[in-house]
């Protein structure tokens, strides 16, 4: 029959897609008891996100890299509070048999008369402290997650600013701000933070320590003891010195694009029918340009929970007893390979987490390609007609 | 009864352009792309410009709201925008004045509809814009009045194709989309470059017969740039026309078209085809537009004029009256 080869055209809706669709559903009917017609308003829209979904469950490496990083996401959220220990639970200094256990080991406390005080479970081993390793990198994923957060959240925006005004103004102002990019990028990223990781430190700990309410924000923010606030500086001296070199590329990829896209005479019509400049910037370029930069976002969240953990790594993030991914490998370092679990799992973490986003960031740009949810909304139509 | 007002002396200036000159400064050298340009369009009438692609209509019409990017600059020249009878200096405002401006008192429609709409959002947000923009009406209310414009300029069904985003509607819709747009806040002046270049015959001629009747329900005033004479002569009242920067004859559509004077204004209507008679071999203008960076000297025409003098090439012929508001750029009529 020659509907076979037909058939293989046709999109047939699987689990995922009813789930992507009840998703968006669900998503655009909340928006409507806030905003009443909106979804009727928009239904452009939401059939162009509902194809976004089905253009991502086709694509097997997005849904590996979708269960990675809302995995990371969970762990990074709630890790913290279902972390069987705490990371300030020293239990080498009561047992001294806690010292070093192997992955998967359980360690029974007994008294003197051999009766069975505690039994301890570490799935993941134990360091030199007695600490449970799986506790350790949940606690650790939370500052992996706030790192990331924090740096794209404020280094980006800023980017992106400086690219608007430096691509849509041009002359003077574009050499200033792009001369400036430049000298930035230049800057070794890695000796940078070093030196700030080297002064800053000192100048942020006696603010956080005599602000009560800075103190509270981090200690939620790392999910950290309040006792640890002198241990935040370190953290925050290196997420200022990843974010200020990371704005430059996006200023750089922003003003590229701005150049070529205030050329379209949408623009100059804007321009033409009295809209405002910021307007036309914020509302008829930026949106027009952005879903590289979205990718570019995605696969730069990797790249800076990697560049964390390697300067933690060098011993400039996370201080004792605070952790973090590359503080562990940091400090499981001295007693590989034999003891290989404290560098194996942290790193595994890590590679995970970076695999995650990185493979998001690929499917998100065939997502974000029109002609991707075109081929797709051509089957769909199809695999409908042949229904009925 | 406005062509009995016009014959009684009694029309007035909308528009007033004063010797404009228009410089681009490229890697090339300075284009000159305008060089003395001046012209006063009346309120009411549809004022067309006319000539060959590159001779600077486009940029003609920009400048009148400063709409001239980098590396463009206007170097010299007065714009004055009459407003309830006074003149202000359109290049001498502040960009937020400016800004004011556009759009409100005086509208742009482009050349290519499909490009002049942002792909991102429905038509009805764009029309709503221009009339947030200008504080002409809220969010809410715009909407709403986005589909009566809709209606005005005649696309069907409007309350369903407001949500619609232009690569939704056909190249002809998109065009009136655009209309709908520049005539949201109801303009004084509308500035119409080459509306029906990118559009086919049949929607060209629709889109003409909006324009004119739009132009009579709101009493506005038209500017058309075009490079088609069938549409001057469908469409206008007075006519410019332009060749290499500079304005060669001016007069109304009748004087031009019955009595042309200025050897190219008579080669362009040489080149338009009559479709009653067999034609063997299409007219054409010998030579081609002449490099603006080093324009010919004297009457920038001379090099491709059937009917050259010997003081074409020497000294720049002045804009002389041949009759009552009709003047030519030509030596041959300088006694």
């Amino acid at each position: 029959m020659g509907s076979s080869i037909a058939s293989k055209e046709t999109y047939e809706k699987k689990i995922l897609d009813r789930f992507s669709d009840k998703l968006v559903d669900s998503i655009t009917n909340l928006i409507d008891k806030v905003k009443p017609g909106w979804s009727e308003r928009n239904k452009s829209k939401i059939d162009e996100w509902k194809l976004m979904f089905y253009a991502f469950n086709r694509s097997p490496p997005g849904i590996i890299g979708a269960i990675l990083i809302i995995s990371f996401i969970l762990i990074g959220l709630f890790g913290p509070y279902v972390a069987p220990y705490s990371y300030r639970e020293f239990l080498y200094i009561e047992y001294p048999d806690t010292y070093l256990v192997p992955p998967g080991s359980t360690v029974t406390i007994t008294n003197k008369r051999g009766d069975i005080v505690k039994v301890f479970n570490f799935p993941l081993g134990t360091d030199k402290y007695g600490r449970d390793l799986l506790s350790l990198i949940l606690y650790g994923a939370r500052v992996s997650l706030i790192v990331s957060l924090i740096v794209i959240l404020l280094g980006v925006p800023v980017g992106i600013l400086l690219g608007l005004v430096a691509g849509y103004f041009g002359g003077k102002v574009d050499e200033v701000i792009m001369r400036i990019t430049d000298i930035f990028l230049a800057f070794p990223a890695l000796i940078l933070a070093i030196a700030f990781a080297s002064v800053l430190p000192e100048r942020i700990r006696p603010i956080i320590i005599q602000s009560g309410i800075l103190k509270q924000v981090f200690s939620v923010f790392f999910a950290a003891d309040v006792r640890d606030a002198a241990n935040f500086a370190p953290i925050l001296s290196v997420i200022l010195a990843i974010i200020l070199v990371w704005w430059p590329p996006y200023t750089r990829i922003i003003r590229g694009s701005v150049l070529s896209a205030k050329e379209n005479l949408y623009v100059e019509a804007a321009k033409a029918l009295g809209v405002s400049t910021w307007k036309i910037l914020f509302k008829h370029i930026l949106p027009n340009i952005i879903s590289p930069v979205l990718v570019l976002i995605t696969l730069d969240i990797g790249s800076v929970i990697l560049m964390e953990a390697s300067l933690s790594f060098l011993g400039l993030g996370a201080q004792d007893p605070m952790v973090d991914w590359g503080k562990i490998v940091y400090d499981g370092a001295q007693y590989f390979p034999d003891r290989w679990w404290l560098v194996i799992f942290p790193g595994l973490a890590t590679f995970l987490a970076v695999l995650g986003w990185n493979l998001i960031g690929d499917t998100l740009r065939d997502v974000l390609d029109p002609r991707t949810r075109r081929s797709i909304e051509f089957k769909v139509k199809r695999g409908k007609a042949e229904e009925k | 009864m406005i062509k009995g007002m016009k014959t009684l002396g009694l029309k007035r200036k909308i528009l007033e352009v004063k010797d404009l000159h228009v410089h681009f400064y490229t890697y090339a050298g300075v284009v000159k792309a305008i060089s003395g340009v001046s012209f006063e369009i009346y309120e009411g009438e549809t004022f067309c410009l006319v000539g060959e692609t590159g001779c600077g209509k486009s940029v003609t019409s920009r400048a009148i709201t400063k709409l001239i990017e980098s590396p463009g600059k206007i170097v010299k020249g007065q714009v004055l925008f009459y407003r309830d009878g006074s003149p202000i200096d359109l290049l001498k405002l502040s960009d937020e004045e400016l800004r004011r401006i556009r759009g409100r008192e005086i509208a742009y429609i482009f050349q290519d509809p499909t490009a002049a709409l942002d792909p991102l959002y429905s038509v009805g947000y764009q029309i709503a814009e221009t009339m947030v923009a200008h504080n002409t009406a809220t969010w809410k209310e715009a909407f709403r009045r986005a589909v009566d414009i809709l209606k005005s300029v005649l696309i069907p069904d409007p309350e369903k194709r407001v949500k619609n985003y232009p690569h939704e509607l056909s190249g002809g819709m998109k065009q009136r989309v655009v209309i709908g747009i520049s005539l949201s806040n109801k303009p004084k002046l509308l500035i119409a470059d080459e509306p029906t270049t990118a559009v086919d015959v049949t929607i060209q001629a629709q889109i003409l017969d909006l324009l004119r009747k739009l132009r009579q329900e709101e009493k506005m005033t038209l500017l058309l740039i075009t490079h088609n004479m069938g549409v001057v002569a469908e469409m206008c009242d007075r006519v410019a026309v332009m060749y290499a920067g500079k304005i060669v004859e001016i007069g109304t559509v009748h004087q031009i078209f019955k009595n042309p004077q200025h050897p190219y204004t008579k080669g362009l209507l040489k080149a338009v085809p009559n479709p009653l008679i067999k034609i063997e071999k299409l007219e054409s203008i010998p030579g081609t537009v002449p490099n603006l960076i080093f324009p010919p000297s004297g009457c920038r025409f001379h090099p491709r004029c059937p009917r050259k003098l010997d003081i074409c090439d020497k000294k720049e012929p002045p804009l002389i009256e041949v009759e009552e508001g009709h003047k030519v750029a030509c030596w041959l009529y300088v006694k």
